[in-house]
Formats: structure tokens, sequence, C-alpha cells
């Protein structure tokens, strides 16, 4: 028996503006009269270090979602969706921010980082679809480049069981109104991408 | 009203519900959003909410709020406990008049902590009740109620969220808040509030009587849930209730489900569930408390029943449990098969670089461990402590890291254990006020020869920007006089005190040269504010750039580490830069300078 309506897991770095996006789905999902769970990353695996968040929409249980459960896998950055692509359920699909965020590891060249075809290739073995996404680009294109967090959840729109005009309403409550035309331009902008 | 919260946030909620007058804290992942939220609303609503500097003093400030009558609650990580332990054991035998809420987070798998404590063991421990919410809704129902249960007993209450509760969001139901007592008054009653021997003695016979009397009202709370099906059970608590139900659901499967959210947990459940049953799992995280119950009930009530859990390998007993971990744990006890954990493959996972967390680009820390590492050298001792400065274990000035304030005390063990070689140790200012007085005033006091780094950014930085006694302001924003760290040091009886500022590198590593020759005690504060409070508070410093002709590919740079500096044939710095200008002063070239 499935137990959530739509589990999303969210990827990235920290600093990325993961939280946001639950916050946004979540207020969301109380319009549109869902149960919501989330959870998140805090303290020391905050800093520049990798995040994932779970979101579980029409879900009365944990906030945690299983491997192979996540319908979506919404990555902000490349890398993570791929450390994190065992989340992924065979039917599900995976958004992916192609633009990389280097870690210490690789700038400090201990490590180096994968070409993007060696992160998809395997992304696409894993799930049924995988869309990238150039947000950030995007995100600048839509006023600033620290938006790339909402094209993402612009694009995600379309998987979520929550209307996108809800979803715009709780953008709108959300993000501080100095912010708002951008962001409604970058939610905008994400949508487009995967129509 | 229903509201997307996150845990912390409902357990904030459900102190304003219960009309809590005092409420005291000291930051600490998964606790912290706790006060963070109470804090700006303090004003309003004529409340008093502070930052503590340590657990105990917390704690200790409730406990006398709560002799007043008024609704009183302490918050703290489970390490904290430790810390506040003194009086939390004693008060139990005291006793309280007002509601007293200790709310002790609890970090399985260590995601940021130290170690993986249960505080339900405190709770036994200390006779206290404990209540263990499963999800934010829980967490603000049982923080309303657990006032209502230490006013009936007389006896503070722990509530022990963990990290999968504390920073879970959820819809959650919540109230208006309610107005603080009119007339508080502390009464004199030396009987109940002086723990002399001739005192305490009877107050730890009452103490035991009233157990009884506890576990009855805990039995009947209403996160004690028992839905009798099949002769095949599990009890589970706290979190691990949630995931259990979600497991039966999937599973589609005839299992008796008890849900536990109380400990000591509800014994006449336990039993009843252990005459319906022939085999049973207990589930739950850290330590194997509810499965100790449920053996020592099973001898008496069903002897023959099977108990699988911590004590036969079936559920792990350290990290942290997960719906996947606990759906094939139920999978095993039906003799169905587990599903194999989808994996990434090795071969695959083998291209990620690791992303472990750093040190800010510009965090200052970076550069007064630089600097400290240039004077004592990689071969002198570098005790440390608790604080995002840890993370400097990668620029090899980390060789420990014990609990707050250590770092001082452990350097003065070390120098006592007879080491001879030089002795740097390094801790922040908000663990420095915490714990670290006692330990500088004892090394002084005992004339320990070494060098006690302050790395001083005036905040609380790790758990997210808290004010403390060096930060100039209280919780709710109020100015008050920042204490000097410098004469703190002077006064406790450090011989040299030393200040610097961590971006001016040259200054830097002379002070640290002489703090090192110094034949005693020395002191060196490193002032900086966090680069990221900094930024929060409009200060911006332009960014850095590498002139490429000049850069010959020495690498010093990139070795600093700063995730602001990347290389390619020549550096390279990147658009995270804070503009601290550390690595142009580290470039023997010239060849980094500001960018126009």
């Amino acid at each position: 028996m499935r137990t959530s309506k739509c589990d999303v897991v969210v990827v990235g770095v920290g600093g990325q503006g993961v939280i946001l996006i639950s916050e946004i789905i979540g207020r969301a999902a109380l319009k549109s009269d869902l149960t919501v769970r989330g959870a998140e990353t805090h303290g020391m695996a905050q800093r520049g270090g990798s995040v994932v968040n779970y979101i579980r929409v029409g879900c009365r249980y944990s906030a945690m979602v299983s491997p192979g459960k996540a319908d979506v896998l919404l990555a902000l950055e490349p890398a993570e969706a791929l450390r994190y692509a065992h989340f992924l359920s065979p039917e599900g699909t995976a958004l992916v921010n192609t633009k990389p965020v280097m870690p210490v590891t690789v700038t400090t060249g201990v490590a180096t980082y994968p070409q993007i075809e060696e992160i998809i290739e395997p992304l696409t073995r894993m799930c049924k679809e995988v869309k990238t996404i150039d947000a950030t680009s995007l995100a600048a294109q839509a006023g600033h480049p620290q938006a790339a967090n909402v094209v993402m959840l612009g694009a995600l729109s379309k998987y979520l069981p929550i209307e996108r005009e809800v979803l715009a309403e709780a953008l709108e409550e959300t993000v501080p109104p100095k912010f708002l035309e951008i962001n409604k331009k970058a939610l905008e902008l994400g949508k487009i991408e995967v129509e | 009203m229903r509201e997307y919260l996150l845990g912390n946030v409902a357990i904030a909620k459900g102190i304003l519900e219960a009309g809590a007058g005092v409420i005291a804290g000291y930051p600490g992942t998964p606790s912290s959003e706790i006060v963070d939220t109470l804090a700006p609303l303090a004003k309003d609503l004529g409340i008093h909410v502070e930052w503590s500097v340590n657990e105990k003093v917390a704690l200790e400030v409730a406990i006398g709020a709560a002799w007043t009558g008024t609704r009183a609650v302490a918050t703290m990580k489970h390490v904290g406990l430790n810390v506040a332990a003194d009086p939390f054991m004693t008060s139990a035998y005291l006793g309280v008049k007002g509601g007293l809420v200790v709310i002790s987070a609890d970090d399985p798998y260590c995601h940021s902590s130290q170690n993986e404590q249960d505080t339900r063991r405190y709770a036994l421990f200390a006779r206290v009740p404990c209540l263990d919410p499963a999800d934010p809704q829980e967490a603000r129902d049982m923080t309303l109620l657990a006032f209502d249960l230490s006013e009936e007993f007389g006896i503070p209450v722990l509530v022990r969220p963990t990290t999968r509760v504390s920073h879970a969001r959820s819809d959650v139901l919540v109230g208006a808040p309610k107005k603080r007592l009119d007339n508080p008054k502390f009464e004199k009653d030396p009987a109940c509030r002086v723990a002399l021997p001739i005192h305490a003695r009877p107050l730890h016979v009452e103490l035991l009587a009233k157990q009884e009397r506890i576990e009855a009202a805990l039995e009947k709370m209403p996160w004690n849930q028992f839905t009798k099906r099949g002769n095949v059970g599990v009890i589970a608590s706290g979190i691990a209730g949630l995931y259990a139900e979600e497991a039966i659901a999937e599973l589609e499967a005839d299992v008796t489900l008890l849900r536990i959210g109380t400990c000591p947990p509800p014994q006449k459940m336990i039993a009843e569930l252990l005459e319906h049953v022939q085999k049973v799992m207990v589930i739950e995280e850290m330590d194997p408390i509810t499965e100790e119950f449920t053996e020592r009930i099973a001898r008496k009530v069903n002897p023959e029943v099977e108990i699988l859990g911590k004590a036969t390998g079936h559920i792990p007993g350290t990290g942290e449990l997960d719906p996947f971990a606990v759906r094939n744990a139920i999978a095993k006890l039906l003799d169905e098969d587990a599903i194999d954990a989808p994996a990434l493959d090795p071969e695959v996972e083998k291209i990620l670089p690791p992303r472990p967390p750093a040190l800010c680009p510009g965090c200052s820390h970076r550069a007064a461990y630089y600097a400290m590492k240039k004077a004592f050298g990689k071969d002198a001792v570098y005790p440390n402590d608790i604080g995002c400065y840890t993370m400097g274990v990668q620029m090899g000035t980390v060789d420990t890291c014990l609990c707050m304030g250590a770092s001082i005390t452990i350097a003065a063990g070390i120098r006592f254990g007879g080491e001879e070689r030089n002795i740097c140790c390094v801790l922040g200012d908000s663990t420095f006020l915490h714990a670290g007085l006692p330990g500088l005033l004892n090394a002084a006091y005992n004339k320990a020869r070494m060098t006690i780094t302050i790395l001083d950014n005036s905040i609380t930085a790790m758990t997210g920007h808290q004010s403390n006694p060096s930060s100039g302001c209280t919780a709710c924003g109020d100015a008050t006089a920042p204490v000097s760290l410098e004469e703190v040091s002077r006064s406790l009886g450090a011989g040299l005190v030393e200040t610097i500022d961590p971006y001016d590198l040259d200054a830097s590593i002379e002070a640290f040269e002489r703090a090192r020759d110094y034949d005693g005690l020395s002191v060196v504060v490193a002032k900086r504010a966090c680069v990221i409070d900094a930024v929060r508070h409009g200060i911006r410093r332009p960014g850095f750039r590498v002139i490429e002709d000049k850069c010959t590919g020495c690498k010093k740079c990139v070795r600093f580490g700063c995730p602001a500096i990347e290389f390619d044939e020549v550096a390279k710095i990147n658009a995270l830069c804070s503009g601290c200008g550390v690595c142009a002063q580290i470039c023997p070239n010239d060849a980094i300078e500001v960018a126009e």
C-alpha cells in the first residue's frame, strides 16, 4: 500500500535555499487541505556540506522518505543528484540543476569533479526520466542567480499534487516582498522548462 | 489553526499555549530554534526569554522561576543535560510549584553532536517522567501537557524530541498563547527548598512514593496506543512508532501494535500485549529501555514469548532508525523477505567528490589557525573544543574534542601528564563563557604553561548565531555590556593576554609567537566577526582576484583551504570570496589583489 501521495527528496549544498522549497510546498499543501511532512538538515551538516531534505505531500506518517521510494529527486546541484540517486523510485523523475558547486575537496585538489555526462548517464538508469535544467542561468535571467531554488520549484510543480496557482500564492506569502517579482519569474521559467 | 511548522517551533507554540513565563536555554543542535522562536515574541507577551551561559545555569533559572509559581522551561541538547545534571537530579527531590518542563533534544546518528546518549536514561535516573514525541504535532501537544503533569505531581517533566522531530516539519494544530501567572511569589518552605540531608532523606522517600501515581497517569496518556490485531506484536517507542505504523500499513500486515510516547512506558499495556502475542519485536532508537521493561514484564506474564530487539540483533543499537530499516525489521518478524536497500553502483560512487562541511569562505578561524600553526608548528599539541572551529581538523590544528570547555582542561592535563612540546588549545567565545572559565582559572592556579586561544566572533555561530555575554545584546535584542574576554582572562590569572585581528596575518603570527614563548599561561583573543553574521549586518568587503601573469602555480593559497580559491594551472578566486584578504598576504608573489 502507498503511504504518501507524493514523495520528494530535495538535495543540494548548504546555502542554496533548500529549506525555502520545503516551506513553500508545505504552505501550499495546507491551502490544498493535504497533510504534509518535511525533514531538513541543520547545524554542522549545513556549512557548505551536502544537504538533503524530504517532503511528503499527502502523508500522515514520518517525514523520512525511504531509498527507492522518491517520486521526484529535485537536485539543486548535479553531483548531489548522483549522491542521493538511490532514493529514486524506478518510476521516478530526477530534476537536475546542471550548474556545479565545487566542494572544497575539489578546489584544494584532493578530488576531481566529474563531467556532467558522467553524472546524468547513471541517473537515467535509475529512474524513468531525467530532466536537466540550467536553473542558475534561468534564475539570473529572472533577476538573480540565487533564485535557482525557485526555478527548480517551478519545474517540480508539474509533479506535485498541488495546483500551480496555489503554489504561486504560497510563494508570494513566503518570500520577502522585495524579491517577489524575481521569484515569480523564476517559478514561471522553471515551469516552462519541463513542459 | 493548522500551520506548517518545524518541530521546535511547534514546541515553542506549546510553551506559549501553556502560559509559561520564563524560558531559559543554551543553544545546541537540534534544540536551538525553541528559544530562537520565543525570544522575538517575549516583549509583546511580557515573558522572560534568555540565552543562559550554559545549561546548568538555564535549568537553575527555570527552577527558581518555577518556585515562584510561574511556569518555566529549560531547553538544551542531550549533552547539555549532562552539564545540568546536578540541579536536575536534586530538583526531582525538591519539586516545583509552577510547572517546570525540561526539553532535552537527542541526536541519534550524531548529526551534529559528539555522542548518542539517550535522555530517557536521565528520566529513569532522576525518577522524573519523560514524554517522547514522534512528530511535531505530538511535540506541541506533549509540551503543553507536560506543564499540567509537572504541577499535578510537583516534579520537573522531561520532553525528549530527537533530531527527526525537532527538525521535521508538519501540519500542526495550534492554539492561542495563554497569559502567564498573575501573582507569582516565592514562598519560604525550607523543608522543600533546602536540600540539607535532614530534608533530602524524607524527600527521597516522597519521590519514590509518587512513582506509582506518576506511572498510572502516564499509562493513560493518549500517545500510548494499543491496536490489537494478530498474535505477532510490535512495541515501538517515540518516532519508531510512526515508522512501525507506516511499515505495517505498507506491508498490510496483521500485526498488533503498541505505540509508546512515555518513559517509564505503560507497563499494563505492555503486559496486555505480551499476554496476546507469541512473538514481539521492540523497536526504539538508542538505548533498549522499552525492551528492558518488556523483558522484565514478560518474565511475569508470559515467559514463553519470543522477544526480538536490540539484544537479539534485530534492531541496531547505534545510529538512527528510518522507515526502511523498520520495514525490513518487521518483515523479518513476519518471516517475509527483506528488501535490499537500493544503493548507488560503487563504481559510480567513486567519481563523486566528497563534500564535507567546511569553514566558510573568509572565516577568520581559518586565518587564526594558519597564523597559529606558523608560530607553533606542526608538532605542537592543539586541544580543541565544540563549535564551527572543530572543522579546523582538516588544517591539522585540532587534536582533541571532548565536550564543552574541555580544550583548556585537557590541555592542562596533557601538560601535567608530562608532554613537553608547546600546547595551544582553542575554543570559541561562547564555549569559553559556557565552561571555559573554570578551566582557565584552574590552569592559572595550578601553573600550567600553555596557550589558550579564544576565537572571538562574539556570537554562538554553529547553532545559528545566538547571542551570548560577549555579543553586547540579550536573546531578546536588548543592549547589554559585552564582557571583555581579555579582562576576564587577566583576572582569572593569565599572565600574558594578546588581542589579534586574524585578518592581519603578520601581526597575528607575532602575537602567537609571544604567547608561545611566554613562561606561564598565555591567552590570545582572536577577534573578528563571523562572516555570515557580518553579511547579515550589511558589512560587505570587496572580493579579491588573481593576477594570472604573476601566479607561479605554487598552490600556497590553495592549501590555505578556502572554498573561494580554485586552481586550474593558475589559482583562481571564485564568487564565494568574502574579501578577507588573507590569501593575498599568504601569496609569496604578490599575485592576489583586490578586484576592481
